[in-house]
């Protein structure tokens, strides 16, 4: 299981928009293989840089308002959030190393 | 060093697996990262599976392959392979987090990856309306309108999925003749909210942030016409998955690995080849997991052909 903070509707105001740090929100479901084997590996790039980008994730299943209002079409969705804004946006399970170069502007 | 290292997790790396351990050779088998368990992690259920006249569900059948290698000694790591030395008596396998294994044989098992239509803004907004996976991305066009493109079994089950979720579902064929098996085509012709669009060809994908509709033309008179919709699907077949032995080893004209006959040994000794990566034409996971069987049971003749000494520098 992931370790990362669960985000949903009523929260997402608070734990992501209103947040001042950088937020990467994996939009996730249980029956989507890619996203159980890529919910690992934000874990790692989670702990290694817990002080650049906090992961949250959100299930689209439960939380449809979210996922409608960003748009979500496919998942794994991952959308780094600063100041309210998403500045990036990473579709689909990748390996750590290509995950680690497509957000690597938050990690350094 | 192994005595075999096994590349892939579908059911040929896994069949190879379980038949290479209950010989007592140890295998490593290299899973991938974010695709192990191979193309049925993506499917639902799966009902030509000999030995479950209930169905099983794609990803719970490879869970338990993988369940089965293990109770017999295989050790599954979950990294991607990037490069691969297959040239020497020792074969050289490089993974993404830097280690390098190496064994005897390798057994290369790296089934297919969706064909692309190849044309403008497809990669562009994949992800944003374009999908090669109904059964994940299905959910997000509740209510909405959507096309398959392709006319094979895939193309029926991802249609008549799809259509739980969206209100009308478009099968788009570039001929008049379906490639698909009678029980999906009937299933799918059969299902109101599916219609299908014969001897059309995909041209072009409209929309700026997400899919608003296609273009198509049609095969016989050229004529040009216009879907709108919100999702594309595209499922018009596979390609070997070679990119790691190009230059190393001899592929087909299908770009299949070329093998001798009717067995898995490729054009270099001590590499053996299994499941789709050799097979354009059935893709089934029951052939694939025969394949896995011919091309443990061809790793283990030609180890016990090796002189000892070859042997005995396989210490796992």
């Amino acid at each position: 299981m992931s370790h990362a903070l669960d985000v949903t509707d009523e929260t997402f105001q608070d734990l992501v928009l209103s947040s001042d740090k950088t937020i990467l929100v994996d939009f996730w479901a249980e029956w989507c293989g890619p996203c159980r084997a890529v919910s690992p590996i934000l874990d790692q790039i989670g702990a290694e840089h817990a002080d650049k980008i906090q992961i949250v994730k959100l299930n689209v299943d439960d939380n449809p308002q979210t996922a409608a209002k960003y748009q979500i079409t496919s998942i794994p969705a991952m959308k780094v959030y600063r100041g309210g804004e998403v500045v990036k946006t990473v579709i689909g399970a990748k390996p750590k190393g290509a995950l680690e170069a497509d957000l690597a502007e938050f990690l350094a | 060093m192994r005595q075999v290292i096994i590349i892939g997790s579908g059911p040929a790396g896994y069949t190879a697996a379980i038949y290479a351990a209950r010989a007592s050779l140890s295998p490593l088998l290299i899973a991938s990262s974010v695709e192990a368990g191979g193309e049925l992690m993506k499917t639902t259920e799966v009902e030509n599976f000999p030995g479950f006249p209930d169905g099983v569900m794609g990803p719970e059948l490879m869970m338990k392959m993988q369940e089965q290698a293990e109770k017999f000694g295989t050790e599954v790591v979950l990294d991607d392979v990037v490069s691969l030395d297959l040239s020497g008596d020792v074969k050289k396998v490089t993974l993404g987090n830097g280690d390098v294994h190496e064994a005897l044989t390798v057994i290369y098992a790296t089934g297919s990856a969706y064909r692309k239509l190849g044309i403008a803004d497809e990669t562009r907004l994949s992800g944003y309306g374009v999908s090669w996976c109904a059964t994940c991305d299905g959910f997000f066009f509740r209510q909405k309108t959507v096309a398959v493109v392709g006319g094979g079994d895939s193309a029926m089950e991802e249609a008549t999925f799809l259509t739980k979720f969206a209100d009308k579902v478009y099968v788009i064929h570039r001929s008049d003749k379906l490639r698909a098996s009678k029980i999906m085509q009937d299933r799918a012709l059969a299902n109101p909210k599916i219609e299908f669009v014969f001897n059309k060809v995909v041209e072009r994908i409209y929309g700026e942030d997400l899919v608003t509709g296609i273009g198509l033309r049609d095969t016989v008179d050229a004529s040009e016409s216009t879907i709108d919709l919100s999702g594309l699907f595209v499922a018009i077949g596979n390609d070997p998955r070679v990119h790691l032995v190009h230059g190393q080893l001899e592929l087909t004209d299908d770009g299949t690995i070329a093998v001798d006959g009717r067995s898995s040994r490729t054009s270099l000794p001590g590499v053996f080849a299994a499941g789709d990566v050799l097979d354009v034409t059935y893709r089934q996971a029951v052939t694939a997991a025969g394949s896995g069987t011919v091309a443990a049971l061809d790793v283990e003749h030609y180890l016990a052909s090796l002189p000892l000494h070859a042997l005995a520098a396989a210490t796992v």
